[in-house]
């Protein structure tokens, strides 16, 4: 039978506040265990919460960036339920009226065609603490600095129907909420992330069939690796004749699988009820247009001009907006070069190919868009060639210099000089006299060769249109 | 000394007939005394009262004291107090320290007043008895076979005792005005939102306020002023400025409306009481005031009402004492669920845990929209009748209680009469209005108090019609013989 996929993904994103949701302490990230937890957070009799404005503002900003009906007026709902790194016994969330109701998403495919998934809420929520269960003889430690943390948690529709598809709208919110500086994305630190509902159905029926969700989904790797080792697990079920059991299953990136957490029959009834002790969100128009007014330009948009002002395709132009940072540090190199397709590859090539190789942030990039800029003018004006510029970025990329610098320093000036090219030409011609016989009998696949042998012996800094001319006269 | 209103203590003092050392000082002696028999203090604080003391008769000789400079008073063990065991009345709490003070703690200090000690209560402030405390029975100075009520009984026997001058207290169906009747004082649950609950033990959060028992509405005026304000530490607290409430005491009552509800003349209510009631409704035609019968349709909903939506709450609220980072933990701790289920089950008295299991029930996936849903929808019902009340009459007036104060283990295995001690109150709580209960006579050597109910932030009026029949009477300068 041939089965469908059907996908829905919860992203938990912490908002970028410098103060928790409900109280004045700190949301920074690192701090020693509980010093940056006030006794609101530590839940003290006759603490109460008192909504951080901040926190509103950044989930409204979310609603309006993917076009969401704004809640107008949203309530805070306690779900109620017991573990030690919960201090209130309750976590102070929305449930029946979200600050963010329906929106969507559209996501470009390496196909190039675009997806839309549906957003069904966003709404706010404060983090829990962390329990430690390690360094505690016969304990578990709690650090509560984190609870209280502001978390906006999207809901999606289930409209996905392949992990790549989960991954490529998760990467997309990712993106989103980093251009909105609504979140910092960090997933190490726990800054995003996703629980996937994943269920198979046979092709063609429109009945969903019954879902599992996985939890502990903390890169975008795993993401991809355990939705499919969980359809894998469903359709062997389903193949042989099983049911799927709902219930929540927790990913383990050590053994690649995901196993049971929680059956449907133990979950916890949360009791939700609106909190006593905060009064209902009602947001202000102006207030909801002053926000909108704070939206930088959309990745969608900002897309389009990329392919409207640098002639980009589709594809190329998507992957330098998915993320903000990149997308900036893009448009200063092409400030400086004035060669988006040149800046583009760049880019999308060896810069990023060397972030992901020392796993770096772009603010950490060792080659700022002032240096990758230079270089490509560089290349632009034929003072090094497009092989030799592999090798003063990866100078630049180790620290010693711009463009210039290492050009000098290492006498990696291309050789544009006719005479000199035609001295290694003839060199070149005059050692391998047994191919020329062979090219000249017709072998010309060996050109490539002779092109090879020059460059060789100009280490590389022949120029290498140069190069072909005098060949091609040469072996005429 | 101890028979002075606060208002005589605090002109005593401006007056310098006596310090502020010294009064603490006397009335702490008699304090140790009579609380042995009353038991009306879980802590008695005398060192930082006197510390307290010494520092207030300086600013007065300094020139920098405020009107109540000096004076004592008693907070309510459910108050927040820094350094002070806060124990809202819990074996949970026994031996919780507070770190931090409580708003109405933080209003008191500021107007230099003397705190005495915290008193005790029903336990996180269930019950209508004082029966329910982990500190034992307060017991009624009138007699000390009967309960002082609730939860607020503590501060309610010390006020009748006379062993200090005003104490705070809370209300969340009744737990200021039911004990003021009990015992024979002035007692005045404000609007809503106009005390801040930051400090305050949560029980029901949207019902509980702070309030205080007084001698007189003299004195009431003057605490409510301290007590009263805005506070941005809780998200319920109204900006709105504090009238002075001293400044309209004496209006007349001529003209006044005052509406008898006549749900609240009915069966439940004794007849003893429903005398007194109507001798001081009659006390106010003399006055001036016109009294008409009003009707308020839903009464009969308040308690259920209020027994669905503040179990439903305190559910929540007390899930907090789990014995993880404060509190009572258990001894027999073996895992994480043992440490749950045997602190709560060691910590709760009984009363708190069928709360929390009501309200647990209430709140359940399949019962909530029958419980909870339908438990707002009525508390919408029996504020509008109120909303429409309000539209004839400037106030309400009514029993307090069904009757008097009863014997101690009356009630104590029958819940739901105990419940109904709440019949006239609740309703208050439940549409969020002031409310105030004046002793208004006696039933067989038996206080019983009139509650008088005001619109919305009315509580300059309700000061005002409270001090006018005071004016006319001297029920609220009784005290029971014993501590006279």
């Amino acid at each position: 039978m041939e089965w469908e996929v059907v996908i829905g993904l919860e992203t938990h994103a912490q908002l970028s506040t410098k103060s928790k949701i409900f109280s004045g302490a700190a949301t920074a990230y690192g701090a020693a265990p509980n010093s940056q937890a006030c006794l609101v957070d530590l839940g003290f009799p006759g603490q109460l919460p008192v909504l951080n404005k901040e926190a509103v503002r950044m989930a409204v900003k979310f609603g309006l960036a993917i076009g969401a009906e704004i809640g107008m007026r949203s309530v805070f709902a306690r779900k109620n339920y017991f573990y030690p790194d919960l201090p209130k016994g309750y976590q102070i969330s929305q449930f029946e009226l979200p600050i963010v109701g329906k929106g969507e998403i559209n996501v470009v495919q390496e196909d190039a065609s675009t997806k839309t998934v549906g957003i069904t809420r966003a709404h706010l929520e404060e983090d829990a603490g962390k329990s430690m269960h390690e360094g505690f003889a016969a304990h578990s430690g709690i650090d509560l600095n984190r609870a209280g943390t502001p978390l906006i948690e999207i809901v999606t529709e289930p409209d996905m129907r392949s992990a790549k598809e989960a991954i490529a709208y998760a990467k997309k919110l990712h993106g989103l909420l980093i251009y909105l500086e609504i979140c910092d994305g960090n997933m190490q630190e726990g800054s995003f992330r996703c629980d996937a509902n994943v269920s198979l159905r046979p092709k063609g029926q429109e009945e969903f069939g019954t879902r599992a969700e996985i939890k502990n989904i903390n890169s975008f790797r795993f993401m991809e690796k355990a939705i499919n080792f969980e359809i894998e697990r469903q359709q062997e079920i389903l193949e042989d004749g099983g049911v799927i059991v709902q219930e929540t299953r927790l990913y383990d990136s050590d053994k690649d699988e995901t196993r049971s957490m929680r059956s449907k029959e133990e979950a916890n009834d949360y009791r939700y009820f609106p909190d006593p002790d905060l009064l209902p969100v009602e947001l202000e128009e102006s207030f909801v247009e002053g926000v909108r007014k704070t939206l930088p330009e959309l990745p969608d948009v900002k897309r389009q001009r990329f392919v409207d002002e640098f002639a980009l395709s589709d594809y190329d132009a998507t992957i330098l907006t998915d993320s903000r940072p990149l997308a900036d540090y893009y448009e200063a190199v092409v400030a400086v070069c004035k060669e988006p397709k040149l800046a583009a590859n760049w880019v999308m090539g060896d810069f990023s190919a060397s972030l992901n190789k020392d796993d770096k942030d772009l603010a950490d990039s060792p080659v700022n868009a002032e240096m990758l800029g230079g270089m490509l003018i560089r290349i632009k004006d034929n003072t090094i060639s497009g092989k030799i510029a592999k090798t003063v970025f990866e100078a630049m990329w180790a620290g010693e210099g711009d463009v210039d610098t290492i050009v000098e320093a290492k006498g990696l000036k291309q050789v544009t000089d006719a005479g000199a090219i035609e001295a290694l030409v003839d060199e070149v011609i005059a050692n391998n006299a047994g191919q020329v016989e062979a090219y000249k009998g017709g072998k010309e696949q060996l050109f490539g060769f002779f092109v090879g042998q020059v460059m060789k012996a100009s280490k590389g800094k022949a120029n290498p249109a140069m190069v072909n001319e005098l060949l091609k006269k040469r072996l005429a | 000394m101890h028979n002075k209103s606060l208002a005589e203590l605090a002109n005593g003092l401006q007056a310098r007939e006596f310090s502020s050392e010294e009064l603490t000082s006397s009335l702490l002696d008699r304090l140790e005394e009579k609380n042995s028999e009353l038991n009306a203090f879980v802590t008695i604080t005398r060192e930082e009262a006197l510390t307290q003391a010494r520092a207030a008769d300086e600013k007065i000789a300094s020139g920098d004291a405020g009107p109540l400079t000096g004076v004592p008073i008693a907070q309510k063990d459910i108050f927040c107090t820094k350094g002070v065991k806060t124990s809202c009345g819990s074996k949970m709490l026994d031996k919780f320290i507070s770190p931090y003070d409580a708003h109405v703690v933080e209003n008191c200090n500021d107007a230099g007043l003397v705190m005495l000690g915290k008193t005790n209560m029903d336990e996180f402030a269930m019950g209508s008895s004082n029966e329910t405390s982990y500190y034992g029975t307060v017991k009624n100075p009138w007699n000390l076979d009967c309960v002082p009520g609730g939860s607020s009984g503590g501060s309610a026997a010390a006020v009748a005792a006379r062993l200090v001058p005003a104490a705070t207290g809370t209300d969340t169906g009744g737990s200021i005005r039911q004990p003021a009747s009990l015992c024979g004082i002035t007692g005045i649950k404000p609007t809503y939102g106009r005390v801040s609950r930051y400090g305050m033990i949560a029980f029901a959060s949207s019902l509980d306020q702070g309030g205080v028992f007084t001698q007189n509405a003299e004195d009431a005026a003057l605490m409510l002023g301290v007590m009263a304000g805005f506070d941005t530490r809780d998200s319920t607290s109204l900006d709105r400025p504090v009238p002075n409430y001293a400044a309209t005491l004496n209006d007349s009552m001529a003209g006044l409306k005052i509406g008898l509800p006549k749900e609240y003349f009915s069966d439940g209510l004794e007849a003893g009481t429903a005398a007194v009631v109507q001798a001081a409704i009659k006390e106010y035609e003399k006055l001036g005031a016109e009294v008409v019968e009003i009707s308020l349709p839903n009464s009969a909903l308040a308690i259920p009402t209020y027994y669905v939506i503040a179990p439903a709450e305190c559910s929540s609220n007390l899930s907090r004492f789990d014995g993880v980072r404060y509190g009572y933990r258990s001894d027999n701790v073996t895992d994480l669920e043992s440490l749950y289920v045997n602190s709560r089950s060691e910590g709760f008295g009984a009363e708190v845990k069928r709360r929390i299991m009501i309200g647990t029930y209430a709140l359940s996936a399949g019962y909530y929209d029958a419980y909870y849903i339908k438990a707002q929808k009525m508390r919408r019902l029996i504020s509008d009748d109120f909303e429409q009340a309000f539209k004839k009459v400037d106030v309400i007036m009514g029993p307090t209680a069904p009757s008097p104060a009863f014997k101690i283990g009356a009630k104590t295995d029958d819940p739901v009469s105990m419940y109904l001690s709440d019949l006239y109150t609740g309703a208050v709580n439940l549409a969020g209005l002031p409310g105030m209960s004046i002793p208004a006579g006696f039933d067989n050597g038996l206080p019983v108090g009139l509650q008088l109910i005001g619109n919305y932030f009315d509580e300059a009026r309700l000061l005002n019609v409270a001090h006018q029949f005071q004016q006319a009477t001297d029920f609220h300068k009784k005290s029971p013989s014993a501590y006279a």
